[in-house]
């Protein structure tokens, strides 16, 4: 039974782990894109932007919270959002490229 | 007229390729071949290089330093040497120092002296004040946008792409558009114009951002001159336009070409056989002939 008990959690422990980081999420710049264009994670969570493309984007939010380098193709970059809230951002080279990440 | 043999064989000397030149005087517009025009060329009044793009590696020319030391190449060989040189952004690909140091390294090999710099949209991801500004921001103090005359012309660096308006067209913003009329006020309409930015000052198109939110208000100010140039790069291609007596021209890149508008998915690199590349990049150079300005292109190959 006691070994059971241990068996369980070693079972357990490695999957949970995963579980945790399901909530972060990634992002692909792609064609002069963000897609997903709307993403939600829960507080803590990372979000990871990668650029596909050969022209370099960044990812700059409406309220400076967040702001990359310019990413150069297959580049990434990652922000850890804390707090809830509608984060609003864009391509600061090429404004018309706009998303959302939505934290709660 | 000079015959078509005579042509080719100066077209020859000059090492270069079929390049364009218009003339634009009194609002009448014609073109000439570029082995005519370099009969009397004269003195050339200023030379444009446009996205250098240092830094860029990619399928569509893996060696940008390579073509801007060919195109550096090409107008040092020139006979006559402009008198300043006019770099309309995107001196880098990435807004690295490291990236800018190339850049300056490989141009001060050009023969002409002064060279006046505005910054394109891949210059300043970084924000204001950085890297580009650490090195090209003395005439405007940290501004970007000046003004100084030349050889009888005004010339006036615009900076459109710090205020980018929502639809994604370039912008000057208050402050610079405030400047400009100022600039421009009471200044004698006989005076030649040259105007220079990186974004086209008039909408190309629109979906790709190919304009700038003022560019009426800005032709407005210009139209009442009885000469005025309206230079840009951006989109890596030659597109030109006249209106009354403004002649808008982007030029190309040295790096790598573009698609033509609207043909893609977005304005990025354009990948073509290696043996057409050459033939799409180059620089733009201007000479003042019987106070008529004119321009040529002049591509690699």
């Amino acid at each position: 039974m006691k070994y059971g008990i241990l068996a369980f959690v070693l079972l357990v422990t490695p999957l949970a782990a995963p579980a945790a980081h399901a909530a972060d999420a990634m992002v692909v710049l792609k064609n002069f894109d963000f897609s997903p264009m709307d993403v939600t994670v829960s507080p803590g969570s990372t979000v990871t932007w990668k650029n596909m493309d050969g022209e370099p984007h960044t990812v700059a939010s409406a309220d400076g919270l967040f702001r990359s380098p310019a990413l150069d193709q297959n580049d990434t970059y990652q922000f850890k959002f804390d707090k809830p809230g509608v984060y609003k951002y864009i391509c600061s080279i090429h404004p018309k490229m706009r998303a959302t990440i939505t934290v709660k | 007229m000079t015959e078509p043999t005579n042509r080719r064989d100066a077209l020859k000397c000059l090492g270069v390729g079929a390049g364009t030149l218009f003339t634009l005087q009194g609002g009448v517009f014609s073109a000439f071949d570029l082995a005519e025009a370099r009969e009397d060329m004269g003195t050339p009044l200023f030379l444009q290089i446009s996205d250098t793009h240092i830094g860029f590696n990619k399928d569509a020319n893996p060696d940008v330093v390579g073509t801007l030391n060919r195109t550096i190449d090409m107008v040092n060989a020139m006979p006559k040497q402009p008198g300043l040189v006019l770099h309309t952004g995107d001196v880098s690909h990435l807004s690295k120092a490291s990236e800018f140091d190339t850049a300056n390294q490989l141009l001060s090999r050009l023969r002409v002296s002064e060279m006046h710099v505005v910054p394109g949209e891949h210059d300043v991801t970084d924000g204001p004040g950085t890297e580009f500004f650490a090195r090209f921001g003395k005439p405007s103090n940290n501004r970007g946008y000046y003004s100084f005359d030349a050889h009888g012309v005004h010339f006036v660096a615009l900076v459109n792409v710090m205020n980018f308006k929502p639809n994604g067209l370039g912008g000057l913003g208050d402050d610079q558009m405030a400047w400009l009329k100022d600039d421009l006020a009471g200044r004698s309409a006989s005076q030649p114009i040259v105007v220079f930015a990186h974004m086209p000052l008039w909408t190309i198109y629109e979906p790709w951002g190919w304009g700038t939110g003022e560019g009426e208000e800005i032709a407005g100010l210009l139209r009442r001159f009885g000469s005025v140039t309206v230079l840009n790069g951006h989109i890596h291609q030659i597109v030109q336009k006249v209106e009354g007596n403004i002649l808008f021209h982007t030029a190309r890149s040295t790096a790598y070409p573009q698609p033509q508008a609207g043909n893609g998915p977005g304005p990025g690199p354009l990948v073509v056989p290696a043996a057409q590349l050459p033939g799409m990049l180059g620089v733009s150079t201007a000479v003042v002939r019987k106070k008529k300005l004119s321009l040529t292109d002049a591509a690699l190959a």
